[in-house]
C-alpha cells in the first residue's frame, strides 16, 4: 500500500454473482474441471440427471465442404447421439457453423457450395431425403432470435402441416394443434410466461423469451435432432442460464448439437465435445476428456485461452 | 405559401362550379335513368329534354362503367403483380432479372396515349374479329352495336398500365423482408413457396395495400386511354348477361370529361362536367384515406410499412 | 498457428457441387402451381413489354420518314401522305420547357423549406398533404381547374379573348402552368429524398464555420443534391411529355401552332397548338382518325423521347452523389408521387 494513497472512503462488499464462474488459473495448465469441484460450473454438471439410453442418430463421415475455392470443413467424422449434447467449439472461422448448417442442408442455400463425404440420419443419406422433410426432422435455432411477425401461437404452430388459420383474434384452432403448441411451449419452458395471451405479437417478447420461442417453434414439429447455433450469444446471463437448463433437459428426447464460443457454456451443458480448428476436427471426446485431459497441444492452447 | 392557396382554391372552385348540377339533380345524380349520351347531347345543344330541366343528368351509367373497368383492372393487377414480384425477387435467374428490371421501368413510362393507340388499332380489332361471335352481336344488336371497344379491352390495357407500379412497390417490399425470417422458415422445413407466401408476402402486406391504393387512383383518373378504347357510349353492361357483358362498351367518368371538353363553354354541360370532376376528386381523396387506414391495421404485428 | 499440417484435398471424384435449385417435384400440388404461375407471369410480362416496344418500333419506322420531323402538318386530301409533325414536336418542347421551368425552382424551394425549415409545423404538414393531393388527383381534374383559373378575365393577357370578350383560357401558358403542377410533386419528392440522405454532419460543419442557414443551403446542400434535383426534373419532364388530357383540354385539338398577336415569343405562348400526344390522339380513330400511319410514326418518336428520358434518369440515379445504386428501388421510391395517368 503506497503511503501516499489516501485510505478508502468506504469498504465495498465483495459480492460473488452466482452465475459468473471466476477464471481459475489451474496449476497444471488444464481446464476448468481441474479446479476445485466446488466451482459453480462443475456443480451444475454434477447435478444433472443421468440419461437412461443413448443412441446414435446422425453420423458425419469424412465430410469436406467448400465455399468457392476454400475448403471450410476438412475430413470431419463424428456421430450425433440422442440422449446427449454435442458441443462444437473452436475459434472463428474454424468451420463449426458450416458443419452445423450442413447437418440440415442449409448450406445448399448458398450458391457455389461443394461437398464430399456423407452425412446420414438414422442410416439414410440425408442428400437422398427430401430436403424439407429432412429439415422437419433436423431443425435449427439461430444466433439472433428471429420470431416471425405473427402472434406467439402462430409462430409455434408455423411448421405444423395444417394451417392454423389466419387473421383476426378468433382463430380456427384445432385441438390437435393447440395441444402441440402447448406441449412445445412447455418443453421450451416458456408456457408459464405466455400462457395468458398466446395472441400477442411475438416481437413484443424479451430477447430471452424470443429465443425460447424459437426453440419452442423448432420443437413443435417433434424433431429428432435440434441444432443450435450460438443460441445464447445475444442474451443476458439469466436467459442464458434458463436456456442451458432447457438444453440439458431436452437432451433425453432430442439429439442436440450446439455450437458455442463460450467454453464455460460448453463445459456446463455438453456431454461430448468436438474441437475444430481451421476446418479440421482436432479432437473429439467426452467433455471430461477434452477439458481435463486434452490430447493435443492445440486443444490445450485453445482451452487455456492462448488463442480464440 | 402561394402553392397552398392555389391548391385549396382548386378544391373550392371545382366544387363550386359543380354545385348547380348537384343541386338540380339531388342525390339521384348518382342514380340510373335514361340514356346518358342523350342527356349530355341535350345539354350540349341547350335543348332540354321533354319533361326535365336542362340540368337533368343521371350519372349511374358512367359510374358503373368506371367501377367495372377500375375494379376489374385492380383485381387482376393485384394477383398478377404479386406473382410477378415474387418471380422477380425470388425465382428469377439473374439474367432474367436484369432484363425484367428495365422492362418494368419502361412499361411505367410509356404514355397512355400510346397504350390507347395500341388498344384501338390492334387489340380492339382483334377482339372484334376473333372473340365476338356473330351470335353475340345479334343477341344485343337491338340495344347496342358491338365492336372491339369494350370493357374487356379497356380492363386489359388498364391492367397493363397499373402493373408496373404495383410490381415495383411489391418487389421492393419483398426484397426488404429480413433474411433472418426467410432463413428461419427454410430451416424449419417449410418449402420456398410457402415461406414466401406465409412470411414474405405477409410482411409485405402494407406495401401491397399502398400499391393497390396508388394503382386504383391511377386507374380512376385514366382518361385518354379509356376514351380511345372503352367504347365511348354510355351503356351499362348487365353482368347477368354473362360473358357478353364484357364485350359491351362503357364510358368511364374521366373519359367522359375528356370527350366533352368542347362543351365547357355551355353552362349546363360545363356544370355537369365539373360535377363529374368533383366526384373523381372526392374518390381520389377517399382512396388516400383508405390507404392510410389499411396501413394502420397492418402495423399490429410489428410489420413496418 | 502453422497451416502446414492441414489435410490435403478430398479423394478425387467424390466432390459434388450443388447449385441451389428448387426441387419442386416434391412440393404439394398447390405450391407447384404457384411456382409455375410465377414463372409464367414473369416471362409473360417480359414478352408483352418487348412485344409492345417491338411493335411500335416496326410500325413506327415503317411509316416514319425524316421529312416528317421537319415539316408542319398540312391539310391534304390524301391524309396519309401529307405533312409532318414539326408543330407537334415544337408544341411538346414548349410545354415541357415551360412546365419544368416553373416547377423546378418552385419544387426545389418547397423541398428545401420542408426539409430544413418546417416552421410552423402545421403549415408544413398542410403543404405535404397538399402536394400529395396534387399528386393523386387525376390530370383531367387538374386541367379543368387550370381552365377555370385561366378563363378569368384578369388573366386574359395569357391567352386570347373571343370577340365577345370572354377569355378563352386556352394557351401554352395555361398548359405549361398546369403541367408544372404535374411535375411538382416529383421534383419535391426527389429533392427531399436527396436532402434527407445528406448526413447531418454536413450541415453541422457548415454552421460551425459560421455560415448562415441560407448560405449553407445555397452553396452546400443544393449542390450536393443536384443529381436528385436532376432526377426529379427528368421524371417530371417525362410525365409532362406523356400527358394528353391536360393538353387536350387546355390546348384544343388543332394541328398547327396558332400564335396570338405579333410578339414573337409571347405570341406563341399565348396561342394554342398541338403536341405529340394530341397529334397522336387526333390521328387515331378516336379523333379525326384517317391517318393511323401518322399516328404510329408520331407515337414512335414520342416513345423514343420518353425512353431517352428514362435512360437519363437511370444514368443519373446510378451515378448520383450520396445516394447512388439500387436502380429499381431508387427510382421507384418516387412512385407514390406519380400515380397519375399521363393522360
Amino acid at each position: 500500500m503506497d503511503p501516499m494513497m489516501p485510505p478508502p472512503v468506504r469498504r465495498i462488499a465483495v459480492d460473488r454473482h452466482p452465475y459468473v464462474a471466476p477464471a481459475q488459473p489451474a496449476g497444471n495448465g488444464h481446464g476448468p474441471a481441474a479446479a476445485a469441484v466446488a466451482t459453480p460450473a462443475a456443480r451444475l454438471r454434477a447435478a444433472r440427471a443421468p440419461v437412461a439410453r443413448v443412441r446414435e442418430r446422425m453420423r458425419v463421415e469424412s465430410l469436406w465442404l467448400a465455399y468457392g475455392e476454400n475448403w471450410v470443413v476438412r475430413d470431419v467424422s463424428l456421430p450425433v447421439r440422442q440422449g446427449e449434447v454435442l458441443a462444437m467449439i473452436g475459434a472463428s472461422g474454424s468451420g463449426k457453423t458450416t458443419l452445423l448448417r450442413s447437418l440440415n442442408r442449409l448450406t445448399e442455400v448458398t450458391a457455389g457450395a461443394a461437398r464430399s463425404g456423407r452425412i446420414t440420419l438414422d442410416g439414410q443419406d440425408i442428400h437422398e431425403l427430401e430436403v424439407n422433410e429432412l429439415r422437419r426432422r433436423v431443425t435449427m435455432v439461430f444466433q439472433q432470435p428471429n420470431p416471425f411477425p405473427m402472434s406467439i401461437f402462430d409462430n409455434v404452430a408455423y411448421a405444423l402441416a395444417e394451417r392454423p388459420g389466419r387473421g383476426g383474434r378468433r382463430r380456427r384452432r384445432s385441438p390437435a394443434i393447440e395441444h402441440a403448441v402447448d406441449d412445445a411451449l412447455h418443453r421450451a419452458g416458456l408456457y408459464d410466461e405466455v400462457a395468458g395471451d398466446l395472441d400477442r405479437s411475438a416481437l413484443r417478447l424479451s430477447g430471452g423469451q424470443q429465443q425460447r420461442l424459437c426453440i419452442a417453434r423448432a420443437l413443435a414439429a417433434e424433431p429428432e435432432v435440434l441444432l443450435l447455433d450460438e443460441p445464447c450469444s445475444a442474451l443476458d446471463p439469466i436467459s442464458t442460464a434458463t436456456i442451458e437448463e432447457l438444453i440439458v433437459g431436452l437432451r433425453e428426447s432430442v439429439a442436440i448439437v450446439i455450437v458455442t464460443h463460450n467454453l464455460q457454456q460448453a463445459f456446463r451443458v455438453a456431454d461430448h465435445v468436438a474441437f475444430m480448428h481451421l476446418g479440421e476436427l482436432v479432437e473429439y471426446g467426452t467433455s471430461e476428456q477434452v477439458f481435463d485431459r486434452p490430447a493435443t497441444q492445440r486443444t490445450r492452447d485453445y482451452i487455456s485461452g492462448a488463442f480464440g | 405559401m402561394a402553392v397552398l392557396v392555389l391548391i385549396g382554391a382548386m378544391l373550392a372552385t371545382v366544387l363550386v362550379k359543380a354545385w348547380p348540377s348537384f343541386s338540380h339533380n339531388g342525390l339521384s345524380w348518382f342514380g340510373p335513368g335514361g340514356n346518358v349520351d342523350t342527356q349530355l347531347r341535350a345539354m350540349a345543344e341547350s335543348k332540354a329534354l321533354p319533361g326535365h330541366s336542362l340540368y337533368y343528368f343521371r350519372g349511374w351509367t358512367l359510374i358503373w362503367g368506371t367501377l367495372l373497368t377500375t375494379v376489374g383492372a385492380v383485381l387482376i393487377a393485384l394477383v398478377v403483380s404479386m406473382l410477378a414480384a415474387v418471380f422477380l425477387t425470388e425465382f428469377a435467374p439473374p439474367a432474367i432479372r436484369r432484363v425484367l428490371d428495365p422492362v418494368i421501368r419502361l412499361l411505367a413510362g410509356v404514355p397512355s396515349v400510346i397504350y390507347g393507340l395500341i388498344g384501338i388499332l390492334v387489340i380492339a380489332p382483334y377482339i372484334d374479329e376473333h372473340w365476338i361471335s356473330n351470335a353475340r352481336r345479334v343477341s344485343v344488336g337491338y340495344v347496342v352495336q358491338l365492336n372491339g371497344n369494350d370493357v374487356m379491352t379497356a380492363t386489359l390495357i388498364l391492367t397493363l398500365m397499373i402493373l408496373p407500379i404495383m410490381v415495383a412497390i411489391t418487389a421492393s417490399a419483398l426484397a426488404s423482408v429480413p433474411a433472418a425470417w426467410r432463413e428461419g422458415s427454410l430451416a424449419l422445413g417449410v418449402n420456398r413457396w410457402r415461406t414466401i407466401w406465409r412470411v414474405s408476402l405477409r410482411t409485405a402486406r402494407p406495401a401491397i395495400a399502398a400499391a393497390t391504393v396508388l394503382a386504383t387512383a391511377r386507374a380512376l383518373g385514366e382518361a385518354v386511354m379509356l376514351a380511345m378504347v372503352a367504347g365511348g357510349r354510355g351503356f351499362a353492361p348487365n353482368l347477368l348477361d354473362g360473358i357478353t357483358a364484357l364485350f359491351e362498351p362503357v364510358r368511364p367518368l374521366a373519359a367522359t370529361i375528356l370527350q366533352n371538353d368542347e362543351g365547357l363553354t355551355i353552362p349546363a354541360l360545363s356544370h355537369t362536367i365539373y360535377a363529374i370532376a368533383a366526384v373523381l376528386l372526392v374518390s381520389a381523396g377517399m382512396l388516400s384515406f383508405a390507404g392510410w387506414f389499411a396501413k394502420q391495421r397492418f402495423n399490429r404485428y410489428g410489420i413496418r410499412a | 498457428m502453422a497451416a502446414t499440417e492441414l489435410a490435403p484435398a478430398p479423394p478425387a471424384g467424390s466432390v459434388i457441387a450443388r447449385a441451389p435449385r428448387d426441387r419442386t417435384a416434391s412440393w404439394p400440388l398447390i405450391d407447384r402451381v404457384g411456382y409455375w404461375l410465377c414463372w409464367a407471369v414473369g416471362i409473360g410480362l417480359c414478352l408483352v413489354a418487348l412485344a409492345i416496344v417491338a411493335f411500335m418500333a416496326v410500325k413506327g419506322l415503317s411509316y416514319l420518314s425524316l421529312g416528317q420531323l421537319v415539316h408542319s402538318p398540312a391539310p391534304s386530301v390524301v391524309q396519309s401522305q401529307s405533312g409532318g409533325f414539326l408543330d407537334p414536336i415544337e408544341g411538346t418542347l414548349i410545354v415541357a420547357a415551360l412546365g419544368t421551368s416553373i416547377a423546378a425552382p418552385l419544387g426545389v424551394a418547397i423541398a428545401v423549406w420542408l426539409s430544413e425549415y418546417r416552421r410552423p409545423s402545421w403549415l408544413a404538414r398542410t403543404v405535404e398533404s397538399a402536394i400529395e393531393i396534387v399528386a393523386g388527383a387525376p390530370s383531367v381534374v387538374l386541367a379543368l381547374f387550370g381552365l377555370l383559373i385561366f378563363a378569368q378575365s384578369f388573366l386574359g393577357f395569357l391567352s386570347q379573348r373571343a370577340a365577345t370578350g370572354v377569355v378563352n383560357g386556352r394557351s401554352f401558358f395555361a398548359a405549361g402552368a398546369v403541367m408544372a403542377l404535374l411535375a411538382l410533386p416529383l421534383i419535391v419528392a426527389s429533392t427531399r429524398e436527396g436532402l434527407a440522405q445528406l448526413p447531418d454532419r454536413l450541415r453541422e460543419a457548415s454552421y460551425a464555420l459560421g455560415r448562415t442557414r441560407a448560405t449553407t443551403i445555397r452553396r452546400i446542400l443544393l449542390s450536393a443534391v443536384r443529381p436528385d434535383i436532376a432526377t426529379g426534373t427528368a421524371l417530371g419532364m417525362g410525365r409532362i411529355i406523356g400527358d394528353t388530357a391536360i393538353i387536350k383540354i387546355l390546348l384544343g385539338a388543332g394541328l398547327t401552332l396558332q400564335p396570338v398577336g405579333q410578339t414573337p415569343v409571347a405570341g406563341l405562348l399565348r396561342g394554342t397548338g398541338p403536341t405529340l400526344t394530341t397529334y397522336i390522339y387526333e390521328n387515331s380513330p378516336a379523333g379525326e382518325g384517317l391517318a393511323p400511319q401518322k399516328a404510329y410514326a408520331a407515337a414512335f418518336v414520342l416513345l423514343l423521347i420518353v425512353l431517352g428520358l428514362n435512360g437519363i434518369v437511370t444514368w443519373l440515379t446510378s451515378r448520383g452523389g450520396q445516394s447512388g445504386g439500387g436502380g429499381l428501388n431508387r427510382a421507384f421510391r418516387l412512385i407514390p408521387f406519380m400515380p397519375n395517368p399521363s393522360g
